[in-house]
């Protein structure tokens, strides 16, 4: 598999797209911070940037990749090599060159600005974690959607899709819901909710550092247990963490079933 | 002249001896075994205008009547011990001055305010260097006036509300100065209630139960440089008037009802040159009118401002809004107040006339606090995409949000 | 008997693509599969590369069933149907990289002169014509040594020297006694190549046997036009 991941991952890096990811970040980054000179603000707008172009590049991009590679996938497929290695192995190198892009993009920017002297750099540090982790789920996402769908145009699509949906359509369908059954208690429903949705997830778990004051402005008594104490950082943290395992499982399983 | 000279020397030798009792008063040395080992009983025996030096040491003494001008210090911090029976200090007299002494264990009562100090109906009291702790209430002023509470710390270690008192609290007092104070873990901080004409300056109230200062019916007030951290509910001015608060700073008072600053049924007050940084509420405003808001940074709050109820003729300038998750909320469709020439840093205009003023008016109220004051679950949506669209429609054209509510002159740049 | 395949069923949603193939491969042998287009041809090559996953049947290779296991591809190889390599690779960063994946001894150098390779060894993938990608495909392929060696249409975009060239390659590793296994559409290829001819028809095995018992069965003269007979005559495998 790291063969597999460092071939792909050489391939990206090469690619003009990785460049032009890269670069948007690095010119986002000095925008943000050198017209504004405001960490700050910087990284509330970069939390916009985050939960909102990650999830779309990075399902895109996996769409993409996939499709583009297909014959290639089947020349591996032909050699020595364990079938799960062959798409996990492109997985990393995709999900892996995009964070790479993103962390140096970012990061060169905000080192070169004395981030270290800052107090954001937690602050910070959380976005890139966030976005990393973002990367890797929707790229997963993408793959098992393309694996799943012969159709180029189709898998293309439903990627798309799926990230308005997350993006987008599901926190209207929430808000939605929140006010129809405003007299009932929701506070478990609406933790619930939002682990249910990476994005929203990704949001809070920014939200927590950025505006905890406003969170904790909420009577309800679980609310106040998960914003108040380290249980909602360690919470949506591995909640997190599972929704970047569920596509590599999900992904691992589709491959070992899927013809070529 | 025999007789002249005898009847001079006779009135001299009077004077001489009234000088002596009054000019040079008595110093009593007061420590545990000396002939004076008593605090209490040392005073019945000093005359007015006496000293006592309370030598390094532990006086179990409660009850402890000061009802003539004296001056009790403490050398080395002796402790004063009440083991919990009742109050400690009483100053009844005018001119009394505390100095320097480590009180503890005020008895807590349900029926009584016990107080480490209390002073009743006195004047020209001077209470400084005290360090108070276990106790109920701290300095209760009853009733008197030109007063200094100076320099002093008050640690309490309240849990309940129920079975806790204030820290400093005036009563039907006026002209006094509270300076230079540090109190924390009581119930208020500091608490005025009909106590006109008070300055209150330097002090550090923190982590206080409910308020670090209180005020109630107390009017003409001005408190300035004071800190107000991590209090239960931050700081509450309440049916009180010309109030004037300067360069205060209120951080982290984080919770359901905790404010910065909350305020109800103010009128004319001067809010100036404050910070009020990472609360849930910057300032909270209630039936209050005729209010200058200038010059205050309104740094990470929830709310900045959150205004409930009729609010007429207050004006918001020169403020700045710096990445607060709402500025304004408001809970009516009218606005009769002026924000004028404030910066934002949610302003996203632009200033093609270079003056340094945006040429786009900024619209403080996001239609998302409405959304949040009906249903506060919806606060788990803040910063979403879908969140983010609506408030942009509704600034684009305002439905719910007061139409007139808008900075015309929002600042491109940070007020330093 | 190198690969050994047993009631193999394969079906893509409704299309029934094998129906039951029993097959026995011997060593040493070139064999041509043959069938009209969708008659199974590439199913039954990727299922015995592992790449389709049958619903039924055992194949077995070297005399080791393939199910869940990937280690035998190390004793073939396979050149695929349409050589569309990662657009961003240099030609020798690609024969590198097969190379290290797959961890054994090759002879890449005869073979890029052999097909004269060497101009286009520092050019990307994505700048190269259709015949020398199948150039390199082939390069790819041979450069192994492998007791099984799967061709599917090798022929594609290859000028006449090159398939020359290829012709050769194929004669010199079956006199190795290497079992080659050819899909392609050239019949005269077939003809000079093949000992034993393959031919599926609706996703079973119609025929199988040499070019002699072919035009003996079909009573043609003829190679092509026996292969255009093969279902009309009665005659069954």
């Amino acid at each position: 598999m790291l063969k597999i991941l460092k071939y792909s991952f050489y391939d990206l890096i090469r690619s003009r797209w990785s460049y032009v990811y890269f670069l948007f970040y690095l010119a986002l980054g000095f925008v943000l911070l050198f017209l504004n000179n405001d960490v700050s603000k910087a990284v509330i707008t970069l939390m916009n940037v985050i939960i909102i172009l990650i999830p779309l590049i990075g399902t895109i991009f996996g769409v993409m990749y996939f499709y583009n590679s297909r014959e290639f996938t089947e020349l591996l497929l032909a050699q020595p090599i364990k079938r799960s290695s062959i798409f996990l192995g492109q997985y990393f190198g995709v999900a892996g060159s995009l964070t790479l892009s993103l962390v140096l993009g970012l990061g060169i920017p905000f080192l070169l600005y004395g981030l270290l002297r800052s107090n954001a750099i937690f602050n910070f540090s959380l976005l890139l974690v966030t976005g990393a982790f973002l990367t890797f789920i929707f790229v997963g996402l993408s793959f098992v959607i393309a694996i799943s769908n012969e159709n180029k145009i189709k898998g293309f699509g439903y990627a798309v899709l799926l990230w308005l949906f997350l993006a987008v359509v599901y926190d209207g369908l929430f808000l939605m819901s929140l006010i129809i059954f405003e007299e009932y208690p929701l506070d478990t429903f609406s933790l619930v909710a939002t682990m249910l949705n990476p994005i929203d997830l990704s949001r809070i778990l920014i939200l927590l550092k950025l505006d905890i004051s406003a969170l904790l402005g909420y009577t309800g008594a679980i609310f106040r247990k998960f914003f108040g104490t380290d249980l909602g950082f360690l919470v949506s943290m591995a909640i997190l963490l599972l929704w970047t395992l569920l596509p590599i499982l999900s992904l691992g399983y589709k491959a070992k079933r899927k013809d070529f | 002249m025999k007789l002249d000279i005898q009847h001079i020397k006779r009135i001299l030798g009077f004077a001489f001896l009234m000088g002596f009792q009054m000019g040079l008063a008595n110093t009593w040395t007061v420590c545990s075994n000396c002939e004076n080992s008593s605090i209490k009983e040392t005073i019945l025996r000093a005359a007015p205008h006496d000293t006592l030096l309370i030598e390094k040491g532990t006086y179990k003494e409660f009850e402890i009547l000061v009802d003539k001008p004296l001056v009790i210090k403490g050398i080395g911090y002796p402790i004063v011990d009440g083991e919990k029976k009742g109050e400690i200090f009483r100053i009844t007299s005018d001119d009394v001055t505390l100095d320097g002494l480590f009180v503890i264990n005020v008895g807590v009562s349900y029926t009584k305010d016990n107080a480490a100090i209390r002073v009743v109906q006195s004047k020209n009291f001077l209470i400084q260097n005290m360090v108070l702790e276990q106790l109920f209430f701290g300095i209760y002023l009853e009733k008197s006036s030109h007063g200094k509470v100076y320099h002093n710390r008050i640690i309490g270690d309240a849990v309940d509300e129920y079975n806790s008192g204030n820290g400093i609290q005036l009563w039907y007092s006026s002209d006094i100065e509270v300076t230079k104070n540090h109190v924390q873990g009581t119930r208020d901080g500091i608490y005025l209630e009909f106590s006109d004409k008070i300055t209150i300056t330097d002090n550090v109230s923190r982590d206080n139960l409910r308020y670090g200062l209180h005020f109630m019916f107390s009017d003409n007030d001005i408190y300035t440089n004071n800190l107000f951290e991590n209090n239960g509910a931050g700081v509450a001015v309440m049916f009180s008037k010309f109030i004037t608060m300067k360069n205060n700073t209120f951080r982290k008072n984080w919770g359901t009802a905790a404010y910065g600053m909350l305020l109800k049924e103010i009128n004319d007050a001067e809010i100036i040159g404050n910070t009020f940084e990472e609360n849930t509420i910057g300032i909270n405003i209630e039936g209050s009118n005729r209010i200058e808001y200038a010059n205050n940074d309104f740094i990470g709050n929830g709310w900045a401002i959150r205004v409930i109820g009729a609010c007429y003729t207050n004006s918001f300038k020169g403020n700045n809004f710096l990445y607060n998750s709402f500025d304004i909320s408001y809970n009516s469709k009218l606005n009769d107040n002026v924000f004028e020439g404030n910066f934002w840093s949610s302003y996203t205009g632009y200033d093609l006339d270079k003056d340094g003023i945006g040429d786009v008016p900024y619209r403080p109220v996001k239609l998302f606090s409405y959304v949040v004051n009906r249903t506060p679950e919806t606060i788990i949506l803040l910063r979403s995409l879908f969140m983010d669209i609506i408030d942009f429609s509704e600034r684009v054209s305002p439905v719910f949000t007061p139409d007139n509510l808008k900075d015309a002159q929002p600042l491109m740049k940070i007020r330093s | 008997m190198i690969i050994e395949i047993d009631n193999l069923h394969k079906k893509f949603g409704k299309n029934e693509v094998l129906k039951g193939v029993d097959l026995t491969i011997d060593e040493g042998r070139i064999y041509a599969i043959l069938g009209p287009n969708g008659s199974g041809k590439t199913t039954l090559i990727k299922s015995i590369l592992g790449m389709v996953i049958p619903d039924k049947g055992n194949i077995s290779v070297l005399d080791k069933p393939i199910k869940k296991e990937w280690k035998y591809r190390k004793k073939i190889d396979y050149l695929p149907q349409i050589a569309n390599f990662p657009p961003n690779i240099k030609v020798k960063e690609l024969i590198h990289m097969i190379k290290d994946l797959r961890n054994s001894a090759s002879a890449e150098k005869e073979l890029i002169q052999l097909f004269g390779l060497e101009p286009f060894l520092s050019k990307k993938l994505s700048t190269l014509s259709g015949g020398t990608k199948q150039k390199v495909n082939i390069v790819l392929t041979f450069m192994f040594d492998s007791p099984l060696i799967i061709l599917d249409e090798p022929t594609t975009g290859l000028d006449p020297r090159a398939l020359i060239r290829l012709k050769e390659l194929i004669q010199k590793e079956k006199a190795l006694g290497k079992t080659i296994l050819i899909t392609t559409h050239i019949m005269q290829f077939v003809e000079e190549m093949a000992d034993e001819i393959l031919y599926l028809l609706e996703g079973e095995i119609y025929f199988k046997g040499s070019i002699k018992k072919l035009l003996e069965q079909t009573r043609q003269t003829n190679f092509e036009h026996a292969i255009a007979a093969i279902t009309t005559s009665d005659s069954h495998a």
